[in-house]
């Protein structure tokens, strides 16, 4: 099945270990990856704070060019690309609207986040079906951040203040999701550059409350969360005092190790905090 | 907060609406948008008193606010207001009224990094990470602190890092429409 997709900025850099994991795991459910062509930054945090017009203007020529391909789905990675590309749709008035008819174009295709995407109840069992580890002995907490799921009206997510997808996929695959209150909290996103001690202070808080609900790892859909969460870690401790050693770890990357798709391993490898002990320690990982 | 004695500009609410809607004027003060706001801790406004304050004509007190600049535009606020107070948009319709207006931002590294971020993106139509950093370093004047303390070496590492994980692009990917986004993102200023 083919369906077009939008891997943003980052994926092309520092979540190369992210973008990876989906082509393999998508490869090894017989989804296709069409790329938009040409695509351009989304505008990220910094178009819409600061050049509103072209917070507007960058995603809608992604949306004009996704509209060139031949697919009624796009699936879309990073949380903050998808909620850029459904808040231009929301600016233009809709889908449906006059204005986006004119600008958009007919064509356009459904925008998926894709943990959502894979939250379906097809793929949940399909996946299912296609483990060969299940990853029974696994503790994890499922961690959305904001941008896939605020605001509602515009990300059309179903339960915005507990959202399901990422614990659903995690318990397909064997492993225990365990309830904790910080699912959506926000992870600082580019205050961690701007303001390191903003970023560090909200990202301790959810370390520690991983640690509380008695978590081995954190598991995400955002390669902007993961690189907070993860790149910083050893700073944060040597802030805090404390020893986190928390991997966090992309629901892609899970997949991958539990129905056997090749390369999991090197993905994993190339995060900072090594993930690699933990899943020794629980057999999915050699 | 500091009192300046009341000068009101009463057209400013109407004038930012226009670029809304944000629906300031629904706003009854229930404070839920600033309790559940992540950032309230380095704020010297709290969300609640930012609407306040705009619905007052304050348009100094805002405009110069640190507020607008730590909001992590993480959209609890909108998200969670009972009467649909566009809150976290109007933070940013701020902040771009501030730059428009010269009001220099409290939070200078805040701003330059959202102002490298785009003239990174106005070159090639997508962000190149391998220069992002640099670049906001040298804008924001941290290079000359940190080279003076010697804390460049950490962001040199973390480089390094990156880059033997293969997580590091040395050359940036130009798209072929770079000219459309360069003149979106066409320096207004
Ligand atoms: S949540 Fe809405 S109504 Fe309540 S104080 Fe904030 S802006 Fe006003
Ligand atoms: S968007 Fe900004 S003001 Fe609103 S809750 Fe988040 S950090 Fe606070």
């Amino acid at each position: 099945m083919k369906v077009t997709y939008y891997p943003g900025c980052s994926l092309e850099g520092t979540a190369r270990d992210y973008a990876d994991s989906i082509h393999a795991v998508c490869s090894s459910f017989g989804i296709e990856l069409e790329e938009v062509p040409d695509w351009n930054c989304c505008g990220a945090t910094a178009a819409h704070s600061i050049n509103h017009k072209a917070g507007v203007e960058l995603p809608v020529r992604n949306l004009k060019l996704a509209a060139t391909v031949a697919n009624s789905e796009m699936l879309v990675p990073c949380p903050l690309c998808f909620n850029r590309l459904k808040t231009a749709v929301w600016q233009l008035g809709g889908e449906s609207s006059s204005r986006f008819q004119a600008e958009v174009g007919s064509r356009a295709p459904r925008i998926w986040d894709l943990a959502n995407y894979f939250a379906g109840e097809e793929m949940l069992r399909k996946m299912e079906a296609a483990v060969t580890k299940p990853l029974e002995k696994l503790k994890v907490v499922c961690y959305y951040g904001c941008m896939a799921s605020r605001p509602p009206e515009i990300t059309g997510a179903a339960d915005h203040e507990n959202p399901q997808s990422l614990d659903l996929i995690v318990k397909a695959l064997g492993a225990t999701p365990l309830a904790w209150p910080y699912k959506t909290d926000c992870c600082g996103a580019s205050l961690m550059i701007s303001r390191p001690d903003m970023g560090y202070r909200l990202v301790g808080k959810l370390y520690d409350m991983a640690l509380r609900v008695g978590a081995e790892a954190v598991v995400v859909s955002c390669q902007m969360c993961q690189s907070n969460l993860d790149m910083y870690q050893d700073k944060i401790e040597a802030e805090m005092g404390r020893k986190f050693s928390l991997p966090i770890i992309y629901f892609t990357e899970l997949i991958g190790l539990a129905c056997g798709v090749p390369g999991a391993e090197g993905w994993l490898s190339r995060h900072f905090t090594d993930p690699l002990p933990l899943l020794r320690r629980t057999g999915i990982a050699y | 907060m500091q009192q300046t004695g009341l000068s009101p500009d009463f057209t400013f609410l109407e004038r930012v609406e226009a670029a809304g809607p944000f629906h300031a004027t629904e706003c009854f003060q229930c404070r839920k948008c600033t309790n559940g706001c992540p950032a309230s801790f380095a704020m010297d406004l709290f969300p609640d008193q930012v609407i306040r304050l705009a619905l007052l004509g304050q348009k100094q007190e805002v405009l110069s606010s640190q507020t607008i600049w730590v909001c992590a535009a993480c959209e609890t606020c909108s998200t969670r207001c009972p009467n649909g107070v566009r809150i976290a948009e109007l933070m940013d319709h701020l902040k771009e009224m501030a730059v428009k207006e010269g009001v220099p931002s409290p939070q200078p590294q805040v701003l330059a990094l959202h102002q490298s971020f785009l003239e990174n993106v106005r070159l090639t139509g997508r962000v190149f990470e391998g220069a992002l950093l640099p670049v906001f370093l040298l804008r924001s004047g941290q290079m000359r602190s940190k080279i003076e303390k010697g804390t460049w070496r950490d962001e040199a590492r973390l480089g390094w890092k990156l880059l033997r994980k293969k997580r590091l692009s040395l050359l940036p990917t130009v798209i072929k429409g770079r000219g459309e986004i360069s003149a979106i993102l066409r320096p207004s200023k």
